[in-house]
């Protein structure tokens, strides 16, 4: 019961194949950013801020940890769909993503920030520094280096989950391989090869995160040390 | 410098203080930790807060700088009344420098920003201006080598000196100092009194907290003694140390009245 592989399809299937990783990049890219900047606000939010904003985002980050990001992405779409607003496939995805990923990073952004010693603030505060100043100059940075291991594996992982974002037909990676293996009848060949995409997109991931942090934390770069 | 006594008031508080406290009670919780405390810092002055440990110090220095709510009593620092709330926040900073135990450097910036941060986000300075304020206040403590170099890369005496240097960027008009020699070896206690001492003899007031009697006693010229939330002593260096009033401060300083 030998099974034969055969990837001829490839041959005019190929570029379909790119373009639907390109589509994956530039829905989690932006997702990522933006999930980013969403999370990092909820987390101030979440450490700094009154009993009403603290109790918001908790609300929000526990709905978000504990429903399927599938189920997410049908909220947002069929929801935005039935208040009679029309919005592409991709851009639900988009916000879909940005929420899930808004959620991961505000837990993982407020270990970061819980873990700056409160004498620092104060020594903002001696110094003049504003709350916002502070939070900019003297939080942020070194709470985001203390977390940025999680918080990269965590964006990787939204990468990779950003394949149920193709229930929604959004055209990325695993939706083109949907397509083709129906047109083809070649699942096990396509599947390997989105797979072995999705891998390689792990991979310079990580390796550009690496040098996110490169840039990001100088201090880290010059002295190799740990915060 | 007017003081009081387990109440009693010694002196007539001078017109001039630039740093007046009065009557002030503070309360963690239940527990009383300022029991009535006053005392008036005129300026120029360099007066030593000492005591045992957990007699108030450190929290009569906080709430001088509004870092701790008072329940009771008035504060008036440079002009700017503090101890109740947020209020004047900005103008007090301006005046009023704080350097603590622990140097609370901010270890992701260098020595240069960690000095010039406030220059430019507070003082509103250019980046040359508060680059050459950086290296003047560096040069007075000895440490124009180290603008580049990482909190962590300093010995902790390095650290208190940058510390100092700063808040004495801002040009306070008070410096107050919480135990910022505790944490150092002695041979690293040196150099930092040392640019404490140079900052005396430039006319800064300062107000310090501290445990080095020796240097308390050659340097400041009031000194107050704290026992149980109280101002228990207070006066002139000199004559304090040679004829101690309370069989309290008598013991603390060794000469078991
Ligand atoms: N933040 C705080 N919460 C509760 N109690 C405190 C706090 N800070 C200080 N205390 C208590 O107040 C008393 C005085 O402390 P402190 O001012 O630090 O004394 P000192 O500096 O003279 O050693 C101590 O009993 C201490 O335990
Ligand atoms: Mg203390």
């Amino acid at each position: 019961m030998a099974y034969k592989f055969n990837f001829s399809f490839l041959a005019d299937r190929w570029p379909a194949f790119l373009e639907g990783a390109w589509l994956t990049v530039q829905l989690t890219v932006t997702s990522i950013a933006l999930g980013f900047l969403v999370g990092t606000i909820c987390a101030v939010l979440r450490v700094y801020g009154n009993g009403l904003t603290r109790r918001i985002v908790g609300a929000y980050v526990e709905i978000i940890r504990n429903t399927p990001l599938l189920v997410q992405m049908f909220i947002v779409y069929f929801g935005i769909a039935s208040l009679g607003v029309k919005l592409s496939a991709e851009v639900s995805a988009v916000i879909a993503l940005v929420i899930n990923a808004g959620a991961y990073t505000t837990e993982i952004m407020r270990a970061g920030i819980e873990s700056i010693s409160k004498t620092q603030l104060e020594a903002a505060d001696c110094l003049g520094l504003s709350r916002f100043d502070t939070i900019v100059h003297v939080v942020l940075l070194p709470a985001m280096e203390r977390v940025y291991p999680a918080l990269s594996s965590q964006f990787v992982l939204l990468m990779l989950a950003s394949s149920v974002t193709s229930q929604i037909s959004a055209e990325e990676l695993t939706a083109v391989a949907n397509v083709i293996q129906s047109d083809t009848y070649r699942s096990f060949e396509v599947y390997l090869i989105v797979a072995a995409l999705y891998i390689s997109l792990s991979f310079v991931y990580r390796f550009l995160f690496t040098l996110t942090g490169m840039i990001l934390f100088v201090r880290r770069r010059k002295l190799g040390t740990a915060l | 410098m007017a003081f009081d006594a387990n109440g009693a008031v010694l002196a007539e508080p001078q017109g001039d203080a630039v740093v007046k406290v009065r009557d002030v009670v503070k309360f963690f919780g239940q527990l009383k930790v300022l029991d009535g405390v006053s005392l008036d810092v005129k300026a120029g002055d360099m007066v030593a807060i000492i005591g045992r440990s957990g007699s108030g110090k450190s929290t009569l220095l906080r709430c001088m700088n509004g870092l701790e709510d008072i329940q009771e009593g008035k504060i008036v620092i440079c002009g700017h009344e503090v101890g109740y709330g947020q209020s004047n926040r900005a103008d007090l900073r301006r005046d009023v420098g704080m350097v603590f135990q622990s140097y609370n450097l901010f270890p992701h910036l260098t020595v240069q920003r960690n000095i010039t941060l406030a220059l430019t986000l507070v003082k509103k300075k250019s980046k040359a201006e508060a680059q050459r304020l950086a290296e003047q206040v560096l040069d007075q403590v000895g440490l124009a080598d180290k603008m580049l170099s990482y909190p962590e890369q300093l010995s902790g005496g390095q650290q208190q000196r940058v510390a100092i240097a700063r808040s004495l960027a801002l040009s306070p008009q008070v410096m107050l100092f919480d135990e910022v020699t505790s944490a150092l070896d002695p041979e690293l206690t040196v150099e930092v009194l040392r640019v404490m001492e140079d900052l005396a003899k430039g006319g800064m007031t300062m107000i310090l907290v501290t445990h080095e009697m020796a240097f308390a006693q050659r340097v400041a010229n009031q000194v107050v003694f704290m026992h149980k939330g109280k101002v228990w002593e207070a006066g002139p260096t000199r004559e304090l140390f040679s004829s101690p009033k309370t069989s309290e401060f008598a013991q603390f300083i060794g000469t078991g009245l």
